[in-house]
């Protein structure tokens, strides 16, 4: 075991491949060094040049007269009006949470905060969609409770409230958690810088933390170096999150932009210094000479290849003029944070390391106490460069047309329809009372209190709905506005027909946030999938991205960033495709609290939208029944846009007094979930054309909404419906203490409420739910 | 004129804004505090928020009461000046000994974001002097160690002399005789778990905390009568 790594050539160990190594020989003109070829491995990597799937993100609409800064930058941002804009991103940290839960999702939050206060925004929000196996397993258990406290851990602490995401269960995920986490921010339009390492003679200063060891550019450059050394310490250590040292990072950055201190900040985040030094001056058309003598250290020992590739947290790179210098430097110890001059913007457009040569040749600031242990650098002011490259072709990945095939099973997995089966077993007048408890009783569908109670949701007095909303509510403090945010994925409907289930996960996450009142303006996405060089994984990519931008396009929705996260995979098999969208909907007059999911005594209850018998990806025909196939629910684009903007409007018109979407579950658990927040039974009538009662009840046809609704305005809201060729219909009243759907359901509302709220806490404390 | 609150400034503190926002919607004025300044710059009340003081990575509050602005906090404490901490504040408040007792981590071991019943059990001090004994407040709790605890001698201090201020109704941090906040002898010290910062708004859910953010300001206001 011990000899085979060895055996290959240097590239392909830090995973690399022949043509990628000639590519870069051509680049150069000559064979590049370890430290050359180390920058190279990692800022062409997949998760740095989104090489697989580039070709294919060019499809999403991107366009839109308020978008400021669309995909490329460190967030998106869009202009809300008032002199104020918004910054979001979302990306994914699934793999460092598979092997450390509470530090992989920590420094997932740290990284993403750092991505949207660089634009110049203060983060106000977060947001974690989570995917993990069935809770019966204990490391999923084990998994789940260590996402749930590291978000919370480093999120409270570092003082940005989480608001809202949500938490799905599937088996699919049981060795491959999914740890998505999304930031928004809100600037004065004013204040929005981009990374650009503009102004030849311009210093780069490294803010935070000092440099360590740690997600050194995958294992492979630390197994070569521990077989060079035989030197244990070099194994990769767990990243650590720091949130104190972020929290004061996020200050002082803040405080730097606001003095207009710095023309460009930029987070560290994958590959490191090489990625954030080369990547602002190539925006800028410059170039960059980096020192790295100049860099703390944490560890003694570490050479330039570990410290321009090491991904330590709370890191972040301005850009300065040199009269402002000591300003900023005055700032960084008011926060008592570590600031460095590590690198010069020059005219030449190279990316070129140095070792010592800052301090020979005048370079403002001074090379910092080595570690104990090691020697001061050698500083000469003839010092080599030991890395001299392209500064552009470090950006500049290869682009992979990867080959793309349908899967050969899925014609037979379409035609698995669950739908005779279930009407087999549950004909007319069967009692769905049983079918009900246990859909509110799956974890997917149960109450998430036990997680969303660990966040801090609340900080900044924005939250005006949070947590377990359709869509998280933030109003914008000095105006009339406010922000409405939800992220969403199925990904059994995209499993079952990508392109479909690509559309579905846009249309869910916009009809969120039209329950709110809001308009959308834009969206982020994070795609989670599995092996690129499956071609079948390629066919979902390709299909989702096709469904997702088809959906985008007809709700006018631009996509202002996202991320791509691939090698998702349990064991041999690939997850199921997980598209995830976050989309940001605005408030133009807030004046109330939006309607909640909750039914009054007396109101009536009125279901927008069609009722058909789509069964296939449901949660009752996949999760209770263990029926996975067949063909998700019609995702109809023009339906769904005047289903959004009636509701929309009918929530900004106050004529509805509780609204929820119909999503997991069905219709039958849409309103069990409204009675149970509301501690009010209903009576209804739950017969649909075309459908079985059961049908009615748990069948997840898309773009359907339920309201409360004060009956005298019953007459008014059936009108604005018909008006926007909405089909409505009144199907019950709220009353009582029991849910009861004639012919189908009778169920306690106290036992409903039971099953929905213990399910979670009683999987977590080991009792049988 | 309106009063002027100073709001504490650690690093790492993340409720100084929240606190500021609520004060002058109430029509009082803020001046922020930074740690490193031995100076409480002649305010009228001070609050200690919320949030994570240097980080909290050792015993909350353990740190942050050496920094130089807690001399000066203590100071103007012992010279009857209304002193509120709020959370991490009340933590610092108990590490700086003006109040007596600790928080240790929460019965449940986790984090506790929720909005909880509070009973008014006095109203002679610098937060309560406006609401009514027996009031039930709901205000958010934002804590993972909000379990308040002290020695059996403390307790019946406390309790003889009237200093629990608030207790929860439906204890959910594991808290000694259900205390949610308490005082000292003079009352112009507080400390308290819940955020009424949070609760100042029905827009957000509850404006019960006004009334305690009212009866701060009354007291500033008597501070401030007082010296002139």
């Amino acid at each position: 075991m011990a000899e085979s790594p060895n055996e290959q050539p240097l590239h392909r160990r830090l995973g690399m491949t022949d043509e990628e190594l000639a590519a870069v020989v051509e680049e150069l003109g000559r064979e590049p060094n370890h430290l050359e070829l180390a920058m190279y491995s990692v800022m062409w990597s997949e998760h740095c040049s989104y090489k697989s799937s580039r070709a294919l993100l060019s499809r999403f609409p991107t366009e839109a007269p308020w978008v400021l800064v669309g995909p490329g930058e460190g967030a998106g941002v869009v202009d809300i009006g008032d002199g104020l804009a918004v910054a979001v991103r979302i990306e994914s940290h699934n793999h460092p949470s598979a092997v450390e839960p509470y530090q992989g999702a920590a420094t997932g939050v740290g990284g993403i905060i750092r991505d949207v206060f660089s634009m110049g925004a203060r983060p106000i929000a977060l947001m974690d969609p989570l995917r993990f196996g069935s809770l019966d397993d204990a490391r999923t258990r084990y998994l789940f409770e260590g996402v749930v406290s590291g978000i919370s851990g480093y999120g409270n602490s570092v003082g940005v409230p989480t608001v809202g995401g949500e938490v799905v269960f599937d088996d699919t995920y049981r060795g491959n958690p999914l740890v998505n986490v999304f930031c928004l921010g809100i600037l004065p339009k004013e204040r929005l810088v981009l990374a650009r390492a503009e102004g030849p003679g311009n210093l780069a200063v490294l803010l935070g933390s000092a440099t360590g060891r740690d997600g050194i550019g995958g294992a492979s450059v630390l197994a070569s170096a521990s077989f060079e050394a035989g030197d244990e310490a070099k194994r990769p250590s767990v990243q650590v999150g720091d949130p104190f040292e972020e929290k004061r990072l996020i200050e002082a950055c803040l405080e730097l932009l606001d003095a207009k201190l710095a023309v460009g900040v930029q987070d560290l985040g994958a590959a490191g210094l090489s990625c954030a030094a080369s990547e602002t001056a190539a925006k800028a058309g410059a170039g960059m000479d980096v020192d790295v003598a100049r860099m703390a250290k944490r560890e003694p020992g570490m050479n330039a290849v570990e410290a321009m590739t090491s991904e330590s947290q709370e890191r972040m790179l301005a850009i300065v003029e040199p009269s402002n210098l000591e300003a900023v430097l005055a700032l960084a110890r008011r926060w008592e944070i570590r600031a460095a001059v590590v690198g010069r913007v020059t005219d030449t457009p190279r990316f070129r390391i140095f070792d010592g040569l800052f301090d020979a040749i005048g370079v403002p600031g001074e090379n910092p106490a080595p570690p104990i242990g090691d020697d001061a650098p050698s500083v000469t002011s003839d010092a080599p460069a030991i890395a001299d490259v392209p500064v552009e072709s470090l950006g500049d990945g290869p682009l992979y047309h990867r080959p793309v095939a349908r899967p050969a099973s899925q014609d037979a997995l379409q035609a698995a329809d669950p739908g005779p089966q279930l009407r087999d077993k549950f004909p007319p007048g069967s009692d769905l009372s049983g079918e009900l408890l246990a859909l509110l009783a799956t974890p997917t569908i149960a109450d998430k209190t036990w997680v969303s109670r660990q966040y801090d949701h609340q900080l900044f007095l924005n939250t005006v709905a949070g947590p377990g909303a359709d869509a998280a509510v933030l109003r914008v403090k000095g105006t009339a506005k406010a922000l409405a945010l939800s992220t969403d994925g199925k990904a059994r409907f995209c499993r079952l027909d990508p392109r479909t289930g690509g559309r579905l996960v846009v249309l869910e996450a916009a009809r969120n946030v039209a329950c709110s009142g809001a308009r959308p303006i834009a969206l982020v996405n994070c795609l989670n999938f599995g092996n690129p060089e499956h071609p079948e994984v390629m066919w979902q990519f390709s299909e989702v991205v096709e469904g997702m931008s088809e959906a985008c396009g007809a709700l006018g929705i631009p996509v202002i960033g996202g991320n791509v996260s691939f090698y998702n995979a349990s064991g041999d098999d690939d997850i199921h495709p997980t598209p995830v969208a976050g989309v940001i909907g605005l408030i133009d007059d807030l004046r109330r609290r939006p309607p909640t999911a909750s039914l009054r005594d007396g109101d009536d209850i009125v279901v927008l939208g069609s009722i058909r018998p789509e069964l296939g990806g449901s949660e009752w025909a996949a999760v209770v029944h263990g029926l996975d196939g067949g063909m998700p629910p019609a995702a109809d684009l023009d339906r769904a846009r005047a289903v959004h903007e009636l509701v929309a409007s009918l929530v900004r018109d106050a004529l509805v007094a509780g609204v929820h979407d119909l999503s997991d579950g069905g219709l039958a658990v849409a309103l069990a979930e409204m009675a149970i927040a509301g501690e009010v039974g209903i009576r209804v009538e739950l017969n649909f054309d075309g459908c079985t009662p059961a049908e009615g009840c748990f069948a997840e046809p898309a773009s359907v909404v339920v309201c409360a609704v004060n009956p005298h305005e019953t007459a008014a809201l059936c009108g604005a419906a018909a008006a926007a060729g909405v089909p409505a219909r009144v199907v019950g009243v709220a009353a009582g203490d029991r849910l009861i759907a004639k012919g189908a359901f009778d169920v306690a509302l106290a036992d409903a409420t039971h099953a929905w709220r213990d399910a979670i806490p009683a999987l977590m404390s080991g009792a049988t739910p | 004129m309106s009063v002027r609150v100073g709001v504490v400034v650690f690093p790492g503190t993340n409720c100084e804004f929240d606190v500021q926002y609520a004060v002058e919607q109430l029509g009082g004025r803020v001046e922020l505090l930074w740690h490193g300044e031995d100076s409480t710059k002649g305010v009228d009340a001070i609050v200690v928020p919320g949030g994570f003081a240097h980080g909290d990575y050792l015993r909350t509050g353990a740190i942050a009461r050496f920094s130089p602005v807690m001399r000066a906090v203590g100071e103007y404490a012992r010279s009857g000046g209304p002193v509120i901490g709020i959370c991490n504040g009340f933590q610092v408040l108990c590490e700086a000994h003006l109040l007596p007792g600790a928080l240790q981590k929460n019965a449940g071991l986790k984090f506790m974001c929720e909005t909880v019943a509070l009973r008014v059990e006095t109203t002679s001090t610098a937060l309560t002097n406006q609401a009514r004994v027996g009031d039930v407040l709901r205000i958010p709790i934002n804590h993972f160690e909000g379990n308040y605890v002290c020695d059996p001698r403390a307790l019946a201090q406390l309790r003889a002399e009237d200093r629990v201020i608030l207790r929860y109704v439906d204890n959910p941090n594991g808290s000694l005789d259900d205390i949610a906040g308490i005082c000292n002898a003079e009352g112009n010290v507080v400390g308290l778990m819940p955020h009424p910062e949070r609760a100042s708004d029905v827009l957000l859910g509850s404006s019960d905390g006004v009334v305690l953010l009212k009866s701060l300001l009354a007291a500033a206001t008597s501070r401030a009568t007082l010296l002139v």
